[in-house]
């Protein structure tokens, strides 16, 4: 079975390293600055001991006061797991970095995340619409789609 | 050398948008379900009569059907086709992977907008004279989708229906039902009668 690893135990390693990167965090999740998730994932990715070689998925929410997007990360090495959150305020553009350079899985789940949600990622080398088709208007699994 | 990039081009995805911003344009209004020739009055004829009681015998008991599994329904029309509800007792066995060798479309389960040209391009592949059969609400109606952004609200949107056999999925013996019901339609048709 996969251990689920402390928010905050990992938030604390990722403090030493970025002091302003971490927004909040508890037992379940990272809540991170949107403009530090590139850096925060390599670090993630990179260090020993956690080494978080594999993203599980990406979802995108919609809170009405902001858009969230999760991501769950897995480690096949250490055989853990972790979830990270990302937040926009900005309704209209809302833009994140794209983790595709790290995590090729993130291709489609952004691309999905994007469609359904309308978040940017900036960086994405392929970013439009997947399950809906081109042309269509609006992000229906927004709350105020409709 | 420039690399062949791995990703669809933009202009494919806009053109495949357009067809399907126009289907939606074109698709307002359900089409009517080709069944008033059956109430029709008809002159019995001796030639006729004989041909068409021998012609329809031919072609219900042979319909073969053309994959169209889209959703959680086809897993049921994947059971009816197994042995237990054996499909094959109605000469039905043969699942058809090309529309060209097919005369039913069992259209199971739920139609996105997105997929409704395939669905219009594969039923005019199919020869003369051609059925098709929807199957479950979603395919009826749209069902629990209907009025979605994304679901077609019934494929009597984009192609005529002969039967609906309603359930969330339905189970295989009321598709069992429902291609009876389809065979005694076919046994009503008469070539002397435009479709």
């Amino acid at each position: 079975m996969t251990t689920a690893l402390s928010g905050q135990e990992v938030s604390r390693q990722i403090g030493e390293r970025f002091p302003d990167a971490v927004l909040q965090s508890d037992e379940a999740a990272v809540v991170l600055r949107g403009e530090s998730l590139l850096e925060v994932a390599q670090f993630l990715k990179a260090t020993p001991g956690l080494e978080f070689d594999y993203l599980t998925s990406i979802s995108g929410v919609d809170y009405l006061d902001y858009l969230e997007v999760v991501y769950h990360l897995t480690s096949m090495k250490n055989n853990h797991s972790l979830v990270l959150k990302v937040r926009c305020w900005d309704r209209d553009k809302p833009s994140l970095p794209s983790v595709v350079s790290l995590w090729r899985g993130a291709d489609l789940q952004e691309r999905e995340a994007y469609d359904l949600v309308g978040i940017a990622f900036s960086g994405h080398p392929n970013l439009k619409r997947i399950l809906l088709w081109e042309g269509f208007e609006g992000h229906p699994l927004r709350r105020d789609y409709l | 050398m420039e690399m062949m990039s791995v990703y669809s081009s933009l202009e494919l995805d806009r053109a495949e948008g357009l067809a399907i911003d126009e289907l939606i344009a074109r698709s307002q209004q359900p089409i009517p379900d080709p069944d008033r020739w059956l109430e029709e009055e008809r002159r019995p004829n001796v030639l006729i009569t004989s041909v068409d009681a021998v012609l329809n015998w031919g072609r219900r008991s042979s319909v073969w059907p053309v994959n169209f599994g889209l959703a959680c329904c086809a897993f049921e029309m994947i059971a009816t086709a197994v042995s237990r509800f054996d499909i094959a007792r109605f000469g039905m066995e043969l699942f058809r992977a090309s529309p060209r060798q097919a005369d039913l479309m069992i259209v199971s389960g739920t139609l996105t907008w997105k997929m409704a040209p395939q669905l219009k391009r594969i039923y005019e592949q199919m020869p003369e004279p051609k059925w098709v059969l929807a199957m479950g609400v979603c395919a009826m109606s749209g069902g629990t989708f209907a009025g979605s952004y994304s679901v077609v609200p019934g494929v009597n949107r984009i192609v005529p229906v002969d039967v609906y056999v309603p359930g969330c999925p339905p189970r295989p013996e009321a598709l069992l039902y429902g291609i009876g019901m389809l065979h005694q339609k076919i046994a009503k048709d008469s070539i002397a009668v435009k479709r």
